[in-house]
């Protein structure tokens, strides 16, 4: 507390002023002001296109703004390239882990910053791995310098990631300023405290700007809080004195449902033969036995900590890997896919969680991805019809939403929640789908995108598809499921009933998944 | 916190189960392939045929050897970045009469000694500039510049054939051409340099350890300030050095300047890198693991020679052994759904 007070009266470690930023049709940033104080947390929000990113991007010295300043304790800066940046103090830990896996540890920590332990273009690896080190000390890592990224698991490259955006300040005198974009979005519930734990760290070496989309954890981290929307910064908030509601208001610019959920619409399930039957399903080392069952118009949640084995259950399920053991029934005939074409034969959608990687065709258009799966009802003989293709395709994008210029726009352009729509769009514009497979369909999403994929999953319910879903919180698994199945060293471990109004709480499911 | 701690040792120790630590052994084991397909292959033909294990025939393997080290450890660091060099022969043959020509030799009267092998070897430094220039800054696809390139070197070398093929008459260059020191060819000398020098490179500078970067992933370098154009030239320069380096060797070696003294050598430099471990894709190898994969193509074919098998065979054995190889070292990558282009 005192902390808070005190850094209130120096001077502002980081100073964004009047900062605009606008490309071809768009203002990204219109007339951006705030600051970040020595030691201090300030959350920064908005949702997808507030400009956040256009923000991140201008800070990280990948974009130029077209006017505003920037200052780093006082100093006016700018920057020509991400080096620029750094050399300023500005460490960015991107939403995507940014480490390289063939290299050592010391060569990520300080990639591009190698200069001071070279001697005439030549390494001097004992220089390197100290300087490593002191950023590895200062979050408290045991991780040696020396060891290959690829031998890491995932929380400890994250540890990496914090290192790399902490060495910035080799080069910069004073104390830096860390970005972290995103940093829980790709992270299990189990991992988030430790990041937390993390960013009290930081702390105590750095400022910090947490960027992401869920508000509780804003809350939870921040000292200050600054909401963005429509390209501008809109509000500044105390976190001890607003809450997830007003914040939300603030953000969407709408009132929140208390309803976020969409629990209501959660119509109960008829008593119809299951669409989809595992018995005793096995893949060595991944999953053992697993047998469940998903009926028409049922969302089937399936809860594990990561390495439970829900993943590969999905996977196989889509016919992407193999399994060893057990059968799968789909519609009362057993089925074995040896490839994702033949599950989409049977009528079976996946939307993965790596949805640039694995969703959607990054240069093709809105049309073309929507048609991917199933373009059957739109042609005639070999050929598409113009005419239905432009039907079908439009009917998809106003039924569901979908922000783009117009059908022919590259899907590369549009926003992670209206890719997320395409994708979507793409299962259900084909007839023969009867299951969709859900594989974190909101990650990364914000509020407001989130809340249309959940309208969207009630919607599906309602037009009996049979869904398996992996969430990606357990309040998000528990509230859109009619039933959760909870995973534990690639075993069930338990099934709960999650009818509306009688939904078990995650603490419940916890005891199952540990 | 207790409870959270459990959690995530849970979380790890699962991971741990499934994928990461079965991935590792098959890593390793594909790590350690190289090196036991070739202790293999020396046992089976020294059982097949007594001549193999002698001092003789180890001097063939060592001079074989040579040229085709040279010429692959160059190679690797542009396969390293996800790249390829199918310049390699027509630079051979370029720097091939360059260095003759330049050199003492029957067509005219020049005598310019070592710098003839500098001019050789600076021809190849130079078609590796123009690759890495074309490549980098005007994104043209690597295998399309490299095939261009490789077709003008041809071309160069014939202009300066005209009809009739150079012989080289220096003769200390020609001492290091077939010269041997205690028992071992001159030549293996020169490429075990080579290696080593490349050996450092990789170790210790900034071509070789952002070549692992760019090849993981090029975003991720610049995205961390680092001008990846310069440094892919240098891979490029690297690799075209070394090819001018080994049409120098092998014109010493011929005592000849001529078009085709780098033939058939880029399939089988390729081969060698691929062989040892270096994945087509970038980012996972090395010019060590390229030295055993050269030693293994060259025992391969000298051993099949020895039991019997006629060359056109041989070249289909060879291939059929390649391309075995390469799906090896990608079977632990391998997925349903993963896209080879």
């Amino acid at each position: 507390m005192t902390q808070l007070m005190s850094s209130e009266m120096a001077q502002p470690t980081l100073q964004v002023e009047n900062l605009t930023k606008t490309f071809p049709g768009v203002i990204a940033l219109d007339d951006v002001s705030l600051e970040v104080r020595p030691h201090e947390v300030v959350g920064l929000i908005g949702e997808n296109g507030a400009g956040k990113s256009t923000l991140l991007n201008i800070l990280s010295g990948l974009y130029a703004p077209d006017s505003g300043t920037l200052k780093m304790n006082g100093k006016e800066v700018s920057f020509k390239g991400p080096r620029d940046s750094a050399r300023a103090g500005i460490g960015m830990v991107h939403q995507e882990q940014s480490l390289v896996s063939a290299v050592s540890v010391a060569e990520n920590i300080l990639l591009g910053a190698e200069d001071q332990s070279l001697t005439a273009g030549w390494y001097r690896w004992s220089s390197l791995n100290r300087r490593a080190q002191r950023q590895l000390d200062k979050i408290g890592s045991r991780i040696r310098p020396t060891a290959s990224l690829g031998t890491l698991t995932f929380a400890q490259k994250q540890m990496v990631e914090l290192a790399k955006a902490l060495a910035v300040e080799e080069e910069y005198d004073g104390q830096p300023v860390i970005v972290l974009d995103e940093p829980t979005s790709v992270l299990e519930s189990d991992d988030l405290e430790t990041l937390f734990a993390e960013i009290e760290r930081l702390r105590q070496v750095a400022s910090v700007v947490f960027v992401s989309h869920r508000l509780d954890e804003v809350l939870r981290v921040s000292d200050r809080v600054y909401v963005m929307k429509d390209g501008r910064c809109v509000a500044e908030r105390d976190p001890k004195t607003v809450d997830v509601d007003e914040l939300y208001r603030l953000m969407v610019g709408r009132e929140s449902s208390g309803q976020f959920y969409r629990e209501a619409q959660q119509a109960p399930v008829r008593d119809a033969e299951p669409v989809l039957t595992t018995k005793g399903l096995t893949k060595k080392g991944c999953f053992v036995d697993v047998s469940l069952e998903v009926r028409p118009g049922e969302v089937l949640g399936i809860a594990g900590v990561q390495g439970a084995g829900r993943e590969e259950l999905s996977r196989v399920l889509f016919g992407a890997d193999s399994y060893d053991a057990g059968e799968v029934w789909l519609s009362g005939k057993r089925v074995r896919f040896s490839s994702p074409v033949g599950a989409v034969r049977a009528g079976i959608g996946y939307i993965p969680t790596e949805r640039r990687l694995e969703g959607i065709a990054q240069g093709m258009s809105v049309k073309e991805n929507v048609l991917l799966a199933d373009s059957r009802a739109v042609s005639r003989g070999p050929f598409l019809d113009p005419r239905l293709v432009k039907e079908l395709v439009s009917q998809w994008v106003m039924k569901l939403n979908i922000k783009t210029p117009n059908i022919d726009a590259d899907v590369a352009n549009l926003s992670g929640g209206n890719q997320q729509k395409v994708i979507l769009a793409k299962w259900l514009s084909s007839p023969r789908v009867k299951v969709l497979i859900l594989d974190h369909p909101t990650r990364g999403l914000d509020v407001g995108a989130k809340e249309d994929v959940y309208a969207l999953i009630r919607e599906l319910c309602a037009r009996d598809m049979a869904i398996i879903l992996l969430g990606d919180t357990l309040e998000e698994v528990i509230a859109l499921s009619h039933r959760v199945v909870v995973m534990r060293d690639g075993s069930i471990s338990a099934l709960f009933e999650a009818a509306p109004g009688r939904k078990p709480t995650p603490v419940e499911l916890v005891k199952w998944m540990v | 916190m207790h409870t959270l701690e459990k959690l995530r040792d849970r979380a790890s120790s699962a991971v741990g189960l499934t994928g990461t630590s079965s991935h590792r052994w098959a890593s390793r084991l594909i790590n350690a392939g190289p090196v036991v397909a070739l202790v293999i292959l020396v046992a089976v033909f020294s059982i097949a045929n007594s001549t193999f294990l002698t001092g003789g025939n180890l001097q063939t393997i060592g001079s074989q050897l040579s040229i085709l080290l040279v010429l692959a450890v160059g190679m690797t660091f542009v396969i390293l970045l996800g790249g390829i060099d199918l310049s390699s022969e027509g630079v051979m043959a370029a720097s091939s009469l360059v260095f003759v020509l330049l050199a003492s030799n029957d067509r005219n009267g020049n005598n310019f000694g070592w710098m003839a092998v500098a001019a050789g070897i600076g021809t190849g430094a130079l078609f590796g500039l123009v690759n890495g220039v074309l490549h980098a800054n005007l994104r043209i696809p690597s295998f399309m510049v490299t095939l261009g390139t490789g077709a003008v070197g041809i071309g160069v070398a014939t202009v300066l054939f005209g009809g009739q093929p150079p012989r080289l008459m220096d003769a200390s260059l020609r001492t290091w051409g077939v010269g041997s020191w205690l028992g071992v060819s001159a030549l293996l000398y020169v490429a075990l340099a080579v290696l080593g020098v490349a050996l450092l490179v990789q170790r210790y500078t900034r071509v070789g350890r952002y070549g692992y970067v760019i090849g993981g992933d090029e975003a991720i370098a610049s995205l961390s300030g680092i001008n990846a154009k310069k440094y892919k030239t240098g891979a490029f320069v690297i690799s075209g050095t070394a090819a001018g380096f080994a049409g120098v060797m092998a014109s010493a070696q011929l005592d000849v300047g001529d078009v085709n003294i780098g033939k058939n050598l880029l399939f089988t430099a390729i081969s060698a890198v691929v062989v040892g471990g270096t994945v087509l894709s970038g980012g996972r190898g090395g010019v060590l693991k390229t030295f055993v994969g050269s030693l293994i193509i060259v025992v391969l074919g000298n051993g099949l020679i020895l039991v019997g098998v006629s060359p056109e065979v041989q070249i289909a054995v060879q291939s059929v052994v390649i391309v075995a190889a390469v799906a090896m070292t990608s079977w632990p990558l391998r997925r349903r759904v993963r896209v080879v282009k």
